[in-house]
C-alpha cells in the first residue's frame, strides 16, 4: 500500500507541532474572525449598498452603488465639519488627557504624598462613573447662568461665557468633560509605569548631579516610554471615536460645533436610516484611525531607535 | 366588626372572580401602549379607566422620552418587537406606513360611532391620509400661531394684528420705526424650517411635485414666500438669531427685544407663568396672516396620532382603546391634563377651551392648517431646509442659488424613491410597495 504525501506529512513531528499550534490560537482566531472581520467585511459591504428606510420595508429595495455613498460623502458640508471637529477634539483632548494623567501619576508616586491610596480612588473615580448621570451634573456647572463655573470665572472678573450655547466655546467644554472623565484610567498604567523605573537609576543620577528636572527629562521619561506610548495610542484611538459626551451634552450643536464623526454616522444610520452612507462614514473612520495609529507606532520605533 | 366586612369583601371577591370564571381570566389581553413625555405620563389616569370599562384588557403604558421615540418606533420595528399601539408625530406617519409597520384604519373608521373624520379638524385629519387610505387616528393638535406684544401693535398705530402679508409687514415696519436698538419686530428662529415653510404652504406651494418625487422650492410659489421670509433679516425686522442665541425668549418678549413670535400652544401657559403680572394684559394670540389675506393664512397640522400596529395580536382592543381616547370627553380630561389640544372639535365646547381667550386663535387656525407633504424623507428635507435658510440669512447666499441648491439636494435626496416608484410602476407584479408610497 502506497501512502499519500498527506499521509506521511501527517506523521512528521513537524506537522503535529503545528496542528498543536493551531488548535491552541483556534479560539483567537473564530472570535477574531466572528467578531471582528465578518463584521468589517459586513460594513464595507453595506457601505456600497444604498440600503435605507426602504430596504428595511423589502429587502429587494437595495441597491448595490459602488462607491456613490463616498463620493457623496467627500462632497459633504457636514462630513468635513464632522471630521474637523473629531481632529479638533482628539488633538487637543487627546495630548491634555495624556498630560494630566502623567501630572496626576507624578504627583501621586511622589515620596512625600500622603493617602495615595486614597487620592488614587478620588482621581480613578470619574472614570468608573456613568456618562450621562456626569453629564447632568456638568450640565449644571457649565449653566451660563447658574453654573459654578462662570460663577467662579465672575469672581475673578471675567464675563460669563455660555459654555454649550456658543459654537466658540461648545467643543473646549466637550473637552474640558473629557480630559476630567478619562485621565484616571491613564494615570494608573503611568502609575504602574513609574513603579517599574529601578529606584537606583535615579540614585545614580542623583550621584551626578542631576536635579528634579533632569532626573524627569533623562530617567523618568526614557524608561516611561513603553506606557507612554501604549496610553497614547488608545487615548487617541478612543478619542477619534467621540460620541457620548457630545451625544448627551449639546446633540451636536450649536451649529454643529460638537457634531463628531461618530455622531454624524449615527445620526444617519439611526436617525435617517441611511445605513449604506453610515456603513461608508464607519469605514472611513476605521481608515483614519488605522492610519494614524500607524503614524504613531512608527513615530514610537523611531524614536525607541 | 372590622373581620367581618373584611371576609365578606372576600367572599364577595371570591365570587365575582368566580361567576367570570376561568375562561375570562384565559381570554385576559395585554395591550402594550407606547406614549411619548408628558402624554405618555398623564394618559396613565385614563387608561386605568379604558381598564375598568374593558376588565378583560391589561393596558401597559410605556413611556418614551421623545429625543429617543423616532429611533425606538423603528429599531423596535426591525426587531419585531412593536407595541400593539403608539403614539406619532403627526410628521412619522409617513415612515411607518413606508416600511409597512401600521396598520390601515379604514375598516375601523367606517364603524365607528366615535372617529369621524367630520369630528376632526380637516386639516389634521389629512395628515394621516395616505394614498386615500387613513393609517392614524389624530390625538391631540398642534399649529402655530402669531404671539404679539398688544402695546408695542397699538403704539405703532394698529389695534388689532393685519391679516395680508402687505398689511403685516406694513406693521412690522412700523414698530421698528418706533424700536430702540437690539429691538425688533419678530422673531424667528433661524434654525427651524417650520417659518418658511409655512409661508410656502401659504402661498400655495406645494413644496415638492409629481407626487413627492421632485422639489417645488423653485417654483414662483416657493420661491415668493421665500423671499418674503429673508427680506424680513435683510431689512432687519427680524433679529439673525437662532433658539439657542436667546437664552429666556420669555424676558426678552416682556423687554421688548421682539414684539412677534411665531410658536406654538405650549407657550400659552409657559407665558402665564413666565412672564410678569404686568405684562399679562399686554400679550395677544393672532391667527397668521396669509398673502392675500385671512382664508390664505394657513398654517402646519402638527400634534400627534394614535396608530395600531401591524405586528399587534389585538388590534380590536388596540382600537378600542384610540375609540376611548378619542371620545370629546376624555379629550377634554387629557387637555385638563396636559394642555394639549384636543382633535375632536366637539371637545372644544367646554368652557376652559372655548372661554380662552388666546386659544380663540388656536380654534381659528385649526381650520386652516395643511398638512407638509407625506413622504418618508420629509424629516430629512427639513434639516435641508434649514441649512439653505441659514446660509441664506447668515451667509447672504442669494435666492436664487439657495432654491437652486435645495432642490438639487431635494432631486438627489428622492433619487431611491423615484426608483421605487418607477420600478413599481414598470413591474405590475409588484405594485404593491407603489401603491404604499404613492
Amino acid at each position: 500500500m502506497t501512502r499519500t504525501r498527506a499521509q506521511i506529512a501527517a506523521k512528521t513531528p513537524e506537522w503535529r507541532a503545528s496542528r498543536a499550534g493551531w488548535l491552541f490560537i483556534a479560539p483567537a482566531i473564530v472570535l477574531i474572525g466572528v467578531f471582528f472581520f465578518l463584521p468589517v467585511g459586513a460594513s464595507l459591504l453595506l457601505s456600497i449598498t444604498d440600503f435605507d428606510l426602504y430596504a428595511i420595508a423589502n429587502p429587494a429595495n437595495v441597491r448595490l452603488v459602488g462607491t456613490r455613498n463616498y463620493t457623496e460623502l467627500l462632497q459633504n458640508p457636514t462630513f468635513w465639519l464632522a471630521l474637523k471637529n473629531t481632529f479638533y477634539f482628539a488633538l487637543i483632548g487627546g495630548p491634555l488627557t495624556v498630560a494630566t494623567s502623567l501630572g496626576a501619576a507624578l504627583l501621586l508616586n511622589a515620596k512625600v504624598v500622603r493617602f495615595k491610596t486614597l487620592f488614587r480612588t478620588i482621581y480613578f473615580l470619574p472614570f468608573v462613573t456613568t456618562l450621562v448621570a456626569v453629564a447632568i451634573v456638568w450640565r449644571y456647572l457649565y449653566h451660563p447662568q447658574y453654573g459654578f463655573l462662570n460663577y467662579a470665572l465672575g469672581a475673578v472678573g471675567i464675563h460669563p461665557v455660555d459654555w454649550l450655547g456658543d459654537p466658540r466655546w461648545a467643543m473646549p467644554a466637550i473637552i474640558l468633560l473629557a480630559v476630567w472623565k478619562n485621565f484616571g484610567y491613564n494615570m494608573l498604567i503611568f502609575i504602574a509605569g513609574l513603579q517599574a523605573v529601578p529606584e537606583d537609576l535615579y540614585e545614580a543620577a542623583a550621584l551626578d548631579g542631576a536635579g528634579a528636572v533632569r532626573q524627569f527629562w533623562h530617567v523618568t521619561l526614557p524608561n516611561l516610554a513603553p506606557t507612554f506610548f501604549f496610553v497614547g495610542v488608545v487615548t487617541m484611538i478612543g478619542y477619534f471615536q467621540l460620541f457620548a459626551e457630545p451625544y448627551v451634552m449639546t446633540t451636536g450643536g450649536p451649529l454643529g460645533a460638537t457634531t463628531s464623526l461618530v455622531l454624524f454616522m449615527y445620526e444617519e444610520g439611526f436617525r435617517w436610516w441611511r445605513l449604506g452612507v453610515a456603513a461608508s462614514i464607519a469605514f472611513l473612520l476605521f481608515l483614519i484611525i488605522l492610519v494614524w495609529t500607524a503614524i504613531q507606532l512608527r513615530l514610537e520605533r523611531r524614536l525607541a531607535a | 366588626m372590622l373581620r367581618g366586612r373584611a371576609l365578606r369583601g372576600l367572599i364577595a371577591a371570591c365570587a365575582l372572580t368566580a361567576c367570570r370564571g376561568a375562561e375570562a381570566r384565559e381570554q385576559r389581553i395585554t395591550l402594550r401602549f407606547w406614549a411619548m413625555g408628558a402624554e405618555g405620563e398623564n394618559v396613565q389616569v385614563l387608561v386605568r379607566e379604558f381598564e375598568q370599562l374593558h376588565p378583560n384588557v391589561d393596558v401597559r403604558v410605556q413611556q418614551i422620552p421623545w429625543t429617543a421615540a423616532h429611533e425606538k418606533l423603528l429599531t423596535a420595528y426591525v426587531g419585531n418587537v412593536t407595541p400593539d399601539l403608539a403614539q406619532l408625530g403627526n410628521t412619522w406617519v409617513p415612515e411607518l406606513q413606508a416600511v409597512s409597520a401600521i396598520l390601515p384604519l379604514d375598516q375601523y373608521v367606517a364603524h365607528s360611532q366615535v372617529v369621524k373624520s367630520s369630528r376632526v379638524f380637516p386639516g389634521i385629519w389629512e395628515t394621516n391620509i395616505i394614498n386615500d387610505t387613513i393609517y392614524a387616528i389624530p390625538w391631540y393638535v398642534d399649529t402655530r400661531v402669531l404671539f404679539y406684544r398688544k402695546d408695542i401693535l397699538a403704539a405703532a398705530g394698529y389695534d388689532s394684528m393685519p391679516q395680508t402679508w402687505a398689511g403685516w409687514r406694513d406693521a412690522m415696519l412700523a414698530i421698528q420705526k418706533k424700536a430702540g436698538t437690539r429691538q425688533w419686530a419678530i422673531f424667528l428662529p433661524t434654525n427651524e424650517w417650520m417659518q418658511p415653510v409655512v409661508l410656502g404652504l401659504q402661498n400655495q406651494s406645494p413644496l415638492l411635485r409629481d407626487g413627492g418625487r421632485f422639489g417645488a422650492f423653485e417654483e414662483p410659489a416657493f420661491r415668493g414666500a421665500y423671499e418674503f421670509y429673508i427680506k424680513l433679516f435683510r431689512d432687519g425686522l427680524a433679529p439673525v438669531a437662532g433658539n439657542n442665541d436667546i437664552a429666556n425668549p420669555y424676558q426678552e418678549f416682556a423687554r421688548g427685544t421682539f414684539a412677534m413670535w411665531i410658536t406654538g400652544p405650549w407657550n400659552i401657559g409657559e407665558f402665564r407663568r413666565r412672564l410678569p403680572p404686568e405684562m399679562q394684559n399686554s400679550w395677544a394670540t393672532a391667527p397668521l396672516p396669509g398673502p392675500t389675506g385671512a382664508s390664505s393664512g394657513v398654517s402646519n397640522a402638527g400634534g400627534s396620532s394614535l396608530v395600531v400596529f401591524k405586528g399587534s395580536a389585538h388590534p380590536k382592543e388596540a382600537w378600542e382603546l384610540i375609540e376611548f381616547l378619542s371620545r370629546a370627553d376624555i379629550q377634554r380630561r387629557f387637555y385638563h391634563l396636559t394642555g394639549d389640544l384636543p382633535a375632536q372639535i366637539d371637545a372644544w365646547q367646554d368652557t376652559s377651551l372655548a372661554g380662552d381667550p388666546y386659544l380663540a386663535a388656536f380654534y381659528t387656525q385649526l381650520h386652516r392648517v395643511r398638512p407638509t407633504p407625506k413622504v418618508p424623507e420629509w424629516e430629512f428635507l427639513t434639516s435641508k431646509i434649514i441649512e439653505v435658510s441659514e446660509r441664506s440669512i447668515r451667509g447672504g447666499l442669494s435666492t436664487d442659488r439657495a432654491l437652486t441648491e435645495l432642490d438639487a439636494m431635494v432631486l438627489r435626496i428622492l433619487e431611491k424613491r423615484r426608483w421605487i416608484l418607477s420600478r413599481a410602476a414598470h413591474a405590475p407584479g409588484d405594485t404593491a410597495v407603489a401603491v404604499k408610497l404613492r
